[in-house]
């Protein structure tokens, strides 16, 4: 473990994260336990920092394809009401590890997670758990949109219907106060019974983020739900992202180095099914700890 | 540049090859509807829908025979549909990787290729024999046993073309599986399937050996589905071998019927695929 003041590597030819973010100083900052890249640099250690809340611990996680292991003993904190990037070259695992912490992996026969998947302290990944209710609790956005086939109204009342029972002007309501937070309500409020197949690819994705928030889960893994958009789209997105952040829990998978270091409080970059490292996204884009992560992040490779 | 020269002339001759051959395959479906347009056209008349099947000399229609076939495919149709739909759900959604769906696909595939005069003569040993006599309850069941592969098949071809991202989109909102497939796949998959059932109604309704088994005939009108009943592939047969000309008329009036009638659920089927595409 090589600290990156001790070795004068060159500076990062990214841009420095956007100004306009929040101070490092009034940032949280705790221990990273459990975190293979142990120790944190004395200077860093902010004492007066509010502490976040664990909204998730991931502890010791394994993912198996069949036989080829794609995570290898995986842990982290993910930490409520802020925004975790993962990054990684392709293939690294980030995206399996997001769906580990929905169960997602387990419609398919012959993938496997052992560990631990702590939600407020239960764990998820406990045999016997309704998983229906854990990934009520857990909302999903796609790489690719995913409308279903019906009327964007039906799109995101799908899953509102699954789990209460409302009255059409409470589901009105629900419907479109999702839209609203999705940033989505003003372009679509007047042709809500047409088909969710016929929005652009941007506000797809939004009716899917919609779709996901009206169900009120605590957590919102996202992956990389900009790739497939333009960048205004992405820009959107992204600043969806910021607002939302001040109710959940979020995890968001990207190969977009600036969308990481612009809409996240914390990254974890993986490399080959290991975590390399994760700390404060100020800290990985400007001291990572690590070299491989400062050799990814530099665009050296991945 | 000569590499070029000879690329384009054996793209010339791969063109001209492929239209010799739908050419070849059209010249004869082209044949075939003008001889039963030409010889059928004149049996088309009110008493054809009218009348019974006459004996020979006089004058007469299909009216039991045009009964019959309905009654007997509604009735398959009926089982077909369901079974059909079911188990393709079953294979596609459950039991994609397992052995057990894959055996059920393959003795599935046996079912659809399987000539369909064993179908009739299994249908014989098991109801016709025991029951003692013809009956149109036992061509259904020949019906529907020939109709249940064939949406078995496009049930689960055209579920299996719904993109795995739809279905883990609404797993992720919590739903159960039964409900993603009802609410979500299906409605995705709707046209291919009910194109697959509309081509299974129409592959049935032209059944003959089957039914040569099980319904039998009916000189008469016969709305017991316990006994033999008249239908218009059998009265076809029958008809168009006899030495009769005014039952060949009949037959060539029936064939024409037949026709037309699968060529309507063919254009159906092809206006809810195009509806289906033209939705946004």
């Amino acid at each position: 473990m090589t600290s990156p003041a001790t070795q004068s590597l060159p500076r990062s030819p990214e841009p420095p994260p956007a100004a306009d973010r929040i101070p490092l100083t009034v940032r949280p900052l705790r221990p990273l336990s459990g975190a293979p890249s142990q120790g944190v640099a004395p200077e860093t250690a902010v004492a007066a920092a509010p502490v976040a809340n664990t909204k998730v611990e991931i502890r010791n996680v394994e993912f198996f394809y069949g036989k080829f292991q794609a995570l290898k003993s995986i842990s982290l904190p993910l930490y409520d009401r802020h925004v975790t990037a993962f990054i990684g070259p392709s293939g690294c695992g980030k995206s399996t590890l997001l769906r580990v912490l929905n169960r997602i992996y387990e419609l398919y026969p012959g993938q496997v997670a052992t560990g631990e998947v702590l939600v407020d302290g239960a764990n998820i990944l406990a045999p016997g758990l309704d998983v229906n209710l854990v990934r009520a609790k857990i909302g999903m956005v796609f790489q690719k949109p995913t409308p279903f086939p019906m009327s964007i109204y039906d799109n995101i009342a799908f899953g509102i219907r699954l789990y209460e029972r409302l009255s059409k002007s409470e589901l009105d309501e629900r419907v479109e106060s999702a839209l609203r937070r999705a940033a989505l309500w003003g372009e679509v409020k007047d042709k809500l019974r047409q088909s969710g197949l016929g929005l652009s690819g941007g506000q797809q994705q939004r009716l899917c983020i919609a779709r996901a928030i009206a169900v009120r889960p605590e957590i919102l893994l996202l992956d990389e739900p900009a790739s497939a958009l333009d960048p205004i789209s992405t820009q959107r997105i992204e600043e969806l992202i910021a607002e939302l952040k001040s109710d959940y829990c979020i995890a968001i998978v990207t190969h977009n180095m600036q969308q990481a270091a612009r809409s996240s409080d914390y990254t974890a970059f993986m490399y080959l099914g290991e975590l390399i490292e994760f700390d404060e996204t100020e800290r990985i884009f400007t001291h990572p700890r690590e070299k491989r992560t400062e050799d990814y992040i530099t665009g050296r490779f991945g | 540049m000569q590499v070029y020269t000879r690329r384009r002339a054996a793209n010339y001759a791969v063109i001209a090859l492929s239209l010799a051959a739908t050419a070849f395959g059209l010249v004869f479906l082209a044949l075939v509807l003008w001889t039963l347009l030409y010889n059928g056209i004149a049996a088309i008349t009110p008493a054809l829908f009218a009348q019974m099947t006459p004996p020979p000399g006089s004058a007469g229609g299909l009216l039991n025979a045009i009964f019959g076939s309905l009654a007997m495919t509604v009735l398959a149709t009926l089982v077909g549909t369901p079974t059909g739909i079911l188990a393709g759900t079953f294979l596609a959604e459950y039991a994609r990787n397992s052995r057990f769906g894959e055996v059920v696909r393959f003795i599935n595939d046996i079912l659809l290729s399987a000539p369909s005069i064993i179908i009739g003569l299994f249908v014989y040993e098991v109801m016709v024999v025991t029951m003692g006599h013809f009956s149109a309850w036992a061509g259904a069941v020949s019906l529907a046993i020939i109709m249940i592969p064939v949406v078995v098949r496009t049930t689960e071809d055209m579920l299996r073309l719904v993109p795995n991202a739809l279905r883990e989109a609404a797993v992720a909102l919590g739903a159960p599986r039964w409900r993603v497939i009802v609410t979500v796949t299906y409605r995705a998959a709707l046209q291919g399937m009910l194109t697959g059932v509309l081509l299974a109604v129409a592959r049935i309704s032209g059944e003959t050996a089957p039914l040569l088994f099980t319904a039998l005939n009916n000189q008469f009108w016969s709305a017991d589905m316990n006994g033999p009943m008249a239908n218009l592939p059998v009265v076809i047969f029958q008809f168009a071998m006899s030495p009769y000309a005014d039952w060949q008329t009949l037959a060539w009036g029936g064939a024409l019927l037949i026709t037309a009638a699968i060529l309507c659920l063919n254009i159906t089927a092809r206006i809810l695929a195009a509806w289906s595409s033209f939705k946004p």
